[in-house]
């Protein structure tokens, strides 16, 4: 559709601007301001330049926590993008059964992410969790606050858990929308079972595919709620991930210099791989559009 | 015809393998929540001390001392309040803008657009400590405003990305018309257009709803005693004694049961949510 120009259309902008201004930019000035300054308590601040900067990035601290998030986005990424387009696949395409699937699997997105965390936890521990007791009954140790192994498999368990449905559900409203005469065609053609997965379906899922992958990117790298009620980021600093390490900077430890520094650059990393995927994505849809 | 046949035969296997995978996911999906569930029926001796998959003494204890007890269930008030606030404002503010963002190009719209969106990629851990300083300087701090609007963060842009998303399916020919007719614009956007996007108002107030409501760090952050919400009673429930398991399981199971109950009904539309507005 052909929008037309009219610089008026501003006004209906406005409300949103101030708003959105509000409870973003006032904070974010308030950020980058710190950043370049020191504090010896009250309010005395003085200007540092870029000390906290270089600092952060010589810290061993910050470079593990960003190294095991990286590593966290992509094992989660790897695993639920492609469950996702199996069960997607998998889904009944209509009637009674579509709607239960789609209820249920619904389910674990809508609830609050404390309550994830504490859903695993019950679930995982070897003394009350149906979980942790089997896996103990079936001879393998198991225990997610004392052991890093077991702490990384529980967290991606429950991440898995928690966002695979979204990826899924994305998939599968792309693939309602091809039309029964592609299938038709494969029929005739008899393409194999691949090959139509592979000709059809695949490309005609890369739109929704990549705002899986950029939501998805997006929320697990900056994960924070789930593993800190889980194990705390725990045990000892394997699970911390970059939001446990930057609150525990901010507000356990108050060292507003250096954590604004930090929130800085985490921001920018995750807007600059976010701007990639979504420039990825508007592309997509323009070429949709085109074809 | 044969190849119609060769086909249907081989579909056969196929058809049962899907069967499969959805059981098997949708089983790896439930059995966490169902553990919860029948954990909140237990009595606490019963779930430290025995293994059952199922309650052999059934208990409403756990929701009683919920329901009863006000630094409980006023958690579930605040929730409610502020996240109905932050819904309310979100969307009056989300109508307009997505309005014009559907209908026109104007200076700057496609960067405002990415914008508004890069709030929603932006980690609430990096808002906690500045909007905790923000709101006590304006003695905001420990209301529901406070939390509601810092909610607008992410629910503003996610609430224009899916109204955008509804309001480009609506035919402009709609807008002209009732222009020619003699409609000013307020009256035809709230008699004519709101209507005729009711649907896509609902799946955004669910979706607005949802996300403040699941929320945790930033609400945690700017509440103390007032405006708590469920979420952060329950997570200083397991720091403080860690040990009443059943009414931490019972008060989960209340914080899923509001989006349970309206799933059914946005369940064609979620996927459209989820993504923005994008599918």
């Amino acid at each position: 559709m052909e929008k037309t120009v009219n610089q008026r259309a501003w006004f209906l902008v406005i409300p949103v601007l101030i708003l959105v201004a509000f409870s973003s930019i006032i904070p974010m000035m308030t950020v980058v301001n710190y950043s370049f300054q020191d504090t010896f308590g009250g309010n005395d601040f003085f200007w540092v330049g870029l000390e906290w900067y270089r600092e952060l990035l010589h810290s061993e601290r910050l470079w593990d926590a960003f190294g095991r998030q990286l590593l966290f986005s992509s094992i989660i990424l790897s695993i639920e993008v492609p469950l996702g387009i199996l069960v997607a696949l998998s889904m009944p395409k209509k009637g009674i059964s579509a709607s239960i699937c789609l209820v249920l699997m619904s389910l674990p997105l809508l609830i609050p992410y404390n309550v994830v965390g504490t859903i695993w936890q019950v679930f995982g521990r070897a003394d009350i969790g149906l979980l942790g007791r089997t896996l103990s009954d079936l001879g393998i140790s198991y225990n997610y606050s004392q052991n890093a192994f077991d702490a990384w498999a529980t967290v991606i368990a429950m991440d898995v858990w928690h966002w695979t449905s979204l990826v899924a559900l994305l998939c599968y409203a792309g693939l309602r929308s091809i039309p029964n005469a592609y299938y038709q065609a494969a029929m005739i053609d008899q393409a194999s079972r691949w090959s139509v997965f592979r000709f059809i379906e695949l490309p005609k899922m890369r739109g929704v595919l990549m705002i899986a992958i950029l939501l998805r990117f997006m929320d697990s790298f900056m994960i924070y709620t789930e593993p800190f009620v889980l194990t705390g980021g725990g045990p000892g600093n394997t699970t911390t991930f970059l939001s446990i390490d930057l609150v525990k900077m901010a507000l356990g430890q108050f060292d507003l210099g250096p954590a604004a520094a930090f929130s800085l650059m985490y921001f920018l990393v995750i807007l600059l791989i976010s701007y990639v995927f979504y420039t990825v994505m508007i592309t997509a849809e323009k070429d949709e559009v085109q074809s | 015809m044969s190849a119609a046949k060769k086909n249907a035969s081989a579909n056969k296997p196929k058809v049962r393998l899907s069967i499969v995978v959805m059981t098997i996911y949708l089983l790896f999906l439930l059995v966490p929540i169902y553990w919860l569930v029948i954990m909140s029926f237990k009595s606490n001796s019963e779930i430290l001390g025995m293994f059952t998959l199922f309650p052999t003494d059934f208990t409403l204890k756990n929701y009683q001392t919920i329901l009863s007890d006000p630094s409980w269930y006023m958690g579930y008030v605040n929730s409610f309040i502020y996240v109905s606030l932050n819904t309310v404002i979100s969307l009056s503010v989300a109508l307009p803008a997505a309005y014009a963002f559907s209908r026109y190009r104007f200076f700057g719209d496609n960067h405002l657009f990415f914008w508004l969106l890069t709030n929603r990629m932006a980690p609430p851990a990096v808002f906690a400590l500045p909007f905790f300083q923000l709101y006590s300087s304006v003695s905001l701090f420990d209301t529901h405003i406070a939390v509601a609007l810092a909610h607008c963060l992410f629910n503003v842009p996610l609430a224009v990305w899916i109204l955008e998303g509804f309001m480009r399916g609506v035919p402009r020919e709609i807008d002209e018309t009732a222009f020619i007719d003699g409609y000013g614009f307020t009256r035809f956007f709230t008699r004519i257009f709101v209507p005729m996007i009711a649907p896509g108002i609902g799946v955004t107030a669910f979706f607005c709803f949802m996300f403040s409501w699941v929320e945790l760090l930033l609400s945690r952050t700017l509440t103390s005693v007032e405006a708590k919400p469920i979420t952060a009673i329950m997570t200083r429930t397991v720091s403080a004694s860690g040990l009443d398991w059943g009414v931490l399981a019972a008060a989960g199971v209340l914080t899923i049961i509001p989006g349970a109950i309206v799933i059914y009904f946005v369940r064609n539309h979620i996927a459209k949510g989820f993504a923005l507005g994008r599918v």
